[in-house]
């Protein structure tokens, strides 16, 4: 743990010197501008501390963008609890979801859509692999198919998607879902297919010798093989998830959510918004991937795979 | 008193086609082994030894000749679990326990829990691994993963124990130790045994019976029948009868690359 705190420490501080560095260069001409309008002249304390605090900068500085997440999930929340006093509690965190400037109210979108996306991309996934590694017709003709879903581009595939959605009657969560699960079925159909495989000829043999049959074999020893491969997939999907479910919030960005409110920033120029929504983003992929590996770790423990 | 005939191979042949041309495994390979016999089969790589066994055990098919064991064909026998086949591996699931690695066999034949608790605590205490149930495989010597199969080919009481190198991978003394424990197993459940190596030796030691066989095309070049009592104690391999059994072996295997070059 110490042996390692030193240089991520060190990498950590290098980055943001860097983002700091880059905020002077890329906001310069904003703060001259003014001077020159203004017409007066800048010294170099002045111009670095004009590029760190402007309103609406090319790059925003961490402290800028901190701060900005602060007040729209922290400060937000707090203020629409004092608001709602005096009614019951479930109404009270509702209300704190619903806030349509909270952060948090959109990561509870984005982290809805995700992980409806992800159920259903795992579990289309794990429902391929099974076929394709039982049957030789599907390994032939289905995993072209999978390969080629992932050579077209998700945002241009989205919008499509959407619309034919609708026209069956399905809107809101689900059509997110849907371009989640597009993005995380594949990691996992890779990963199931190379997993169920990994018995070796060996132990086929042995199962062979005790006249097993096919849902035995799957049973007892492909499917227990396939969970270290299963969880590394899995790690990926997660965050393919979320990829996904931002791309179709960026489609539908009238339901709001994390990739609605980019776009948002977007508009209007706020860059504030869009790296607060960037870093919430980013933070959410992040619990994401350790709660897998989380999962991962217990789950592999109470099989006996750690020693 | 006339044996009863487990296993009998008549002419049996196996050609396996390859790129390079069509390799013969085995060729013409007449057989037969009495019912509580300990066969080796011994002989260079490439002499169908283990080609052999498997064919018993119906991993392959032959390509003519006539085999049958316990006078059905192997795949009848298969089915009806006639033997049991240790590895030179031991195979055994890292995610149960050594106790549930030797339950998977029972449990793909469908035997009741109660009677499988009980053929496991049988067979533990025939390899000396009684109070091993719940450890796990990578808490053991790799001596007592083996003896773990072992003990999982032997709980479902087939009465053929058909064994492919399954202490290759072992060392020496550890081996000695594994060899012993065999002939006590097989001395306590009167089963008979197939039994592939590499070692001239262990194959003295152990048989009644050493088949000697050489390649290109495999086969068996000749039987030893073995004139060692059955009791066997270790340092009877500095008799000077085992010797001559050795080395008679010795000849065989030679005899065979002889007519190779």
């Amino acid at each position: 743990m110490m042996r390692n705190f030193f240089p991520i420490l060190t990498v950590t501080l290098v980055i943001f010197a860097l983002w700091y560095a880059f905020a002077i260069v890329l906001n310069k001409h904003w703060a001259y501008d003014k001077a020159t309008r203004g017409g007066y002249e800048l010294s170099f304390t002045e111009l670095v501390a004009d590029t760190w605090t402007q309103k609406k900068p090319r790059l925003p500085t961490p402290d800028q963008v901190a701060a900005e997440i602060w007040k729209s999930t922290g400060i937000a929340a707090i203020k629409k609890w004092g608001r709602t006093e005096g009614e019951p509690f479930s109404e009270r965190v509702a209300a704190v979801l619903g806030d349509k400037k909270s952060l948090i109210r959109h990561a509870w979108l984005t982290l809805s859509a995700t992980m409806l996306g992800f159920v259903f991309g795992t579990g289309l996934g794990i429902l391929l692999a099974v076929g394709i590694v039982h049957n030789k017709a599907m390994d032939n003709s289905v995993m072209p198919w999978v390969i080629t879903s992932q050579t077209i581009p998700i945002l241009a595939l989205a919008p499509m998607i959407i619309v034919v959605l609708n026209a069956v009657g399905l809107s809101g969560l689900i059509p997110k879902a849907v371009i989640s699960a597009y993005l995380s079925f594949f990691p996992v159909v890779v990963g199931m297919v190379k997993g169920l495989r990994s018995p070796d000829a060996m132990q086929l043999d042995q199962m062979r010798t005790w006249f097993a049959s096919k849902a035995q074999i799957f049973w007892k020893l492909r499917l227990p093989s396939s969970v270290p491969y299963l969880f590394t997939s899995l790690k990926i999907g997660v965050a393919a998830s979320l990829v996904g479910a931002i791309v179709g919030e960026l489609t539908i960005s009238q339901d709001g959510g994390l990739g609605a409110r980019m776009l948002q920033g977007n508009y209007y120029g706020t860059t504030l918004i869009i790296w607060a929504s960037l870093i919430v983003a980013a933070a959410l992929a992040a619990t994401l991937v350790s709660s897998v590996g989380l999962a991962e770790r217990v789950t592999k423990k109470r099989m006996g795979f750690v020693q | 008193m006339k044996n009863d005939v487990v296993i009998k191979a008549e002419k049996l042949c196996l050609t396996f086609k390859t790129n390079d041309g069509p390799v013969h495994a085995l060729k013409d390979v007449d057989l037969t082994i009495n019912k509580g016999d300990f066969v080796s089969f011994i002989g260079p790589s490439g002499c169908g030894k283990t080609t052999f066994l498997r064919v018993l055990a119906d991993l392959e098919q032959p390509t003519g000749g006539e085999v049958s064991v316990n006078g059905m064909t192997p795949e009848e026998a298969r089915r009806k679990r006639a033997y049991g086949f240790v590895f030179q591996a031991a195979g055994l699931y890292p995610w149960r326990t050594i106790g549930g690695n030797i339950k998977l066999p029972l449990e793909i034949m469908g035997i009741a829990k109660a009677e499988q608790k009980q053929l496991v605590e049988e067979v533990l205490d025939l390899v000396h691994l009684s109070g091993f149930e719940n450890k796990f495989p990578w808490q053991l010597s790799g001596g007592m993963q083996q003896r773990a199969s072992i003990a999982r080919a032997l709980a479902f009481q087939a009465d053929i124990l058909l064994m492919d190198e399954p202490f290759g991978a072992l060392d020496e003394i550890v081996r000695d130790h594994l060899n012993e424990q065999l002939l006590e197993l097989w001395a306590k459940t009167g089963k008979t045994i197939g039994f592939v190596t590499h070692s001239i030796p262990e194959a003295v030691y152990l048989s009644t019976k050493i088949v000697v066989m050489s390649p290109r095309p495999g086969r068996v070049t000749e039987v030893i029948e073995s004139t060692l009592p059955r009791e066997r104690p270790l340092d009877i391999r500095e008799s000077p009868e085992f010797l001559e059994l050795a080395h008679r072996v010795r000849e065989g295997l030679r005899a065979g690359h002889d007519d190779d070059a």
